[in-house]
């Protein structure tokens, strides 16, 4: 039992971080139907960053508040001069070519940091020290809490932005209908923008929380990403609540398999759910039944 | 026959580049360069003609490579036998893979054959027993009725002949009925159902072809180079090839060919630059599909039109 | 016994019934129009009887075969052909290979003959070729029998669909707004063209808006409102029928 509480306790660790992703990924296709494959790369920064601003001397406060503002920068710039010149041109509309420059965009990304970086593997120290809690025989980092509480706090902030703000509804109305929404003044250019800006944030912040626990390099941008997709491909692609439920649930799958079956194939479990989750449920946990129209 | 006129043009080509190669190592290149192209020929009939994506096409490289590497080692098959074991099994698959995938819409093949790819490439580093972990295992070496290939000479002609009639099958079935249903699911998949296409079985029998053809190439390069390592189906691989579609060009078979002869030299070029090929490969990517999407071949050839 | 037989067929989009309870048959033969004002579910007919859309309930009978719910692939097995409002044209392909995909089900799809360029194969395809432009003729698009797809003005397009239709040897076609977006004149050719189809045996069902048309070669006539029956009969019959009348210019008249 103590067993099965310390997998649940990484899992959900881990999993909360895969939910940020996947909240990142479902912000972008809904306001624009983009997968953004550079996703796992916001996290990557977001752990990468910190150690880099962390060792140049910073408190760790201000390292963090600038880690998640340049991914944030790093996802504008990856919509302004990439995302909206395809889009704009006939052939770019097309699913496989914002694919292809999303994942040109994560490469690119990927190399400067390991130009810049190196390839070594990083952390820093976690947040409230590193003393386990002692929890029914199990026990539970500190900085798991920061994990917990920080996504906690996120999707409520997330929510709020949602239902309560202007520029979240606006960002909402596009998602159901782009042409709609600016036909009734809403710019759907500068929602693509801060769609990009808040997933890269989002992004980038899961990274920070989990890297104390799981360290982080260069090419953890992969993984992480995809894993995030997986979450929100597994809650139903375009719900948010899903890709919270997704991303925990992967994390705890993930973590079971690691315990109980073998560690050498965790990576390997989310890939072989997701086809679970196609083969017997195409549109997700929570994803709509969708007609489309021609 | 004017048709066949490119077809003529390349194996010209291929008959006269021996000639200007100095020594083994410009051999090699080449080589590597026709590999190259045959797997993305293979790739582009899926991606440029069909319109999907594969991002794990390493991954089925490398469980050809890996065909190659273990039954003749562990189990003593023929080396044939190994190239077409293991295609079959790449084929099949790519076939349970294609199922439930093809339902649905690009994304979820995107992830899906870039998540089949590394689960692969995971395997093979794993089971060491078989595969030899992460440092690879050694490759018999691939005789032809009775005599041995050997050096890159012999090689060569091997692979030039392979190119050859990859092009011309390619061509041929492009031009064909299955061809011009897949070309027409491209442009306009509800067009293509009312007239009869069965198109998620178009796109699931292209992906599984696709996968077959780099499965066989896997062998054959393993045979060739003697030694695989787990990188041959690495995700980075399977970016490199669909970097030499975009770059050549989506749907166009030539385009395939220079893609891969640019790209595969690209690396030697930026070999003093140590890790920015990450960024070049990445950057190319993405200036390519903003600034020409069609690719190098199709926008020449379509320059070249008007100014006839 | 009727070639198409509808009965009590709905289609609800969310909580919007965008076809509601609609029942009509057409003869073998005819030219048979639904018409309708705009968003009065015509289109949406039409997607579900060719299979576009699943209907949400009721019966779609062709030949007395229950055709609700199958795949467009397999009901253009059966016979069934049409054309879209908003143009399906393959703009990768060019006009020739347009025509030429709609006798994909009479061809041999076969990857590996494909591949190997097998005698067979080709002989059969260059045959197609010639009916295809046999077909391009039939429809008017001569001149464009070396054209790209994509290098041809609407109204050529809107033709090409109907030639391509037409090359899937349908026993039933279904026309979506032929003439929609066409000048006088060519909207005059569009009408010569249907009634030659028809005269050849082929059952064509049409959603057109310009009345004339309509008017002029309908056999029988569909009246949709709000996704429900309004009238049917001949086009003097809802031509007098005063619920028509109120449907296009208002209650008040």
């Amino acid at each position: 039992m103590s067993q099965f509480l310390q997998f649940l306790f990484s899992g959900v660790t881990v999993g909360a971080t895969y939910a940020l992703a996947a909240l990142g990924f479902t912000l972008i296709y809904n306001a624009s139907n983009v997968i953004n494959f550079a996703q796992g790369e916001f996290i990557m920064l977001g752990g990468m960053l910190t150690v880099y601003f962390v060792n140049a001397g910073l408190p760790l406060p201000l390292a963090v508040a600038l880690a998640i503002a340049l991914p944030a920068v790093v996802g504008m710039l990856v919509e302004k001069l990439a995302i909206e010149p395809a889009k704009r041109s006939s052939q770019g509309a097309e699913v496989v070519s914002l694919i292809i420059i999303t994942i040109g965009a994560s490469l690119v990304i990927r190399g400067v940091v390991q130009v810049w970086l190196g390839k070594g593997t990083h952390a820093f120290p976690a947040f409230s020290g590193s003393e386990p809690i002692a929890i029914g025989g199990a026990t539970l980092l500190p900085q798991s809490l920061w994990v917990l509480g920080g996504t906690a706090l996120i999707v409520v902030a997330l929510w709020l932005f949602f239902s309560r703000s202007l520029a979240g509804k606006a960002i909402l109305a596009t998602s159901y209908n782009p042409l709609a929404a600016q036909l009734v003044g809403i710019d759907t250019q500068w929602v693509l923008l801060v769609s990009f800006a808040l997933s890269a944030a989002l992004g980038a912040f899961g990274g920070i929380l989990l890297t104390p626990i799981t360290m982080t390099s260069y090419d953890v941008g992969i993984m992480l990403g995809l894993k995030g997709f997986v979450a929100a491909v597994v809650g139903g692609l375009g719900s948010g609540l899903g890709a919270v439920a997704g991303g925990l649930l992967v994390g705890i799958v993930e973590a079971m398999a690691a315990g109980y079956i073998s560690s050498a194939y965790k990576d390997a479990v989310p890939f072989l759910l997701i086809f679970v989750i196609l083969f017997f449920l195409p549109r997700g946990l929570f994803g709509a039944k969708i007609t489309e129209r021609v | 026959m004017k048709r066949q006129r490119g077809l003529f043009v390349l194996a010209a080509v291929l008959l006269l580049l021996p000639l200007a190669l100095p020594n083994a190592f410009y051999y090699d290149i080449v080589i590597r360069m026709m590999i190259n192209a045959v797997v993305v020929l293979g790739l582009n009939l899926l991606m440029g003609f069909a319109g999907q994506i594969s991002l794990g096409h390493a991954g089925f490289f490398g469980i050809g490579a890996y065909a190659a590497a273990i039954l003749p080692t562990r189990y003593g098959w023929h080396p044939l036998a190994a190239m077409l074991g293991g295609a079959l099994l790449t084929a099949a698959l790519a076939a349970l893979v294609a199922r439930p995938i093809f339902r649905l819409r690009g994304h979820y093949l995107a992830m899906a054959t870039l998540g089949l790819g590394i689960i692969i490439a995971i395997v093979l580093k794993n089971e060491g027993a078989y595969t030899g972990g992460p440092d690879g295992m050694a490759v018999p070496a691939l005789g032809l009725f009775g005599f041995a290939l050997d050096g890159e000479k012999q090689w060569y002609w091997v692979f030039a002949a392979n190119l050859l009639f990859s092009v011309w099958a390619c061509r041929n079935l492009v031009d064909s009925p299955f061809g011009r249903a897949l070309r027409a699911l491209h442009g306009s998949e509800i067009a293509a159902q009312v007239v009869g296409v069965d198109v998620a079985r178009y796109k699931a029998a292209i992906f599984v072809f696709s996968a077959f053809f780099a499965s066989i190439m896997g062998s054959l390069s393993a045979d060739y180079v003697g030694f695989v390592t787990p990188n041959v189906a690495d995700f980075f691989h399977s970016i490199e090839l669909v970097t030499m579609v975009v770059v050549g060009g989506m749907a166009s078979i030539f385009g395939s060919v220079v893609g891969a002869v640019l790209l595969t030299a690209l690396p030697q070029a930026l070999a003093t630059l140590e890790g920015w090929e990450t960024v070049t490969f990445g950057a190319i990517l993405m200036l390519f599909m903003i600034f020409l999407p069609r690719g190098l071949v199709p926008t020449l050839a379509a320059r070249c039109w008007r100014s006839r | 016994m009727a070639l198409l037989e509808v009965s009590a067929l709905s289609k609800a989009f969310g909580g919007v019934m965008a076809v509601q309870d609609v029942a009509f048959s057409v003869d073998a033969g005819v030219v048979y129009s639904v018409i309708g004002p705009n968003g009065a579910g015509k289109t949406t007919l039409f997607n579900l009887i060719t299979g576009v859309y699943t209907p949400s309930g009721g019966d779609i009978r062709l030949d007395g075969e229950a055709i609700a719910g199958v795949a467009p692939h397999r009901l253009a097995q059966k016979g069934v052909a049409r054309t879209f409002q908003n143009l399906q044209v393959c703009m990768n392909l060019t006009a020739l290979e347009n025509v030429m995909l709609g006798a994909h089900l009479a061809l041999d799809r076969n990857l590996l003959k494909g591949l190997f360029r097998a005698p067979g194969l080709t002989r059969a395809d260059a045959a197609l070729r010639d009916r295809a432009a046999e077909l391009m003729r039939y429809v008017g698009l001569d001149a464009y029998r070396a054209s790209a797809a994509s290098a041809m003005p609407y109204g050529a397009l809107k033709r090409l669909e109907i030639a391509r239709a037409l090359a899937v040897q349908p026993r039933i076609l279904f026309l979506d707004e032929p003439a929609a977006g066409l000048n006088p004149k060519e909207t005059t050719e569009i009408d010569a063209l249907v009634r030659k189809i028809a005269d050849s045996g082929i059952t064509v069902v049409l959603v057109e808006h310009d009345m004339k048309m309509v008017m002029n070669i309908s056999d029988r006539i569909l009246v949709l409102d709000y996704g429900k029956k309004l009238a049917e009969g001949s086009a003097r019959e809802v031509r007098r029928n005063p619920a028509v009348i109120a449907a296009y210019l208002g209650k008040a008249a």
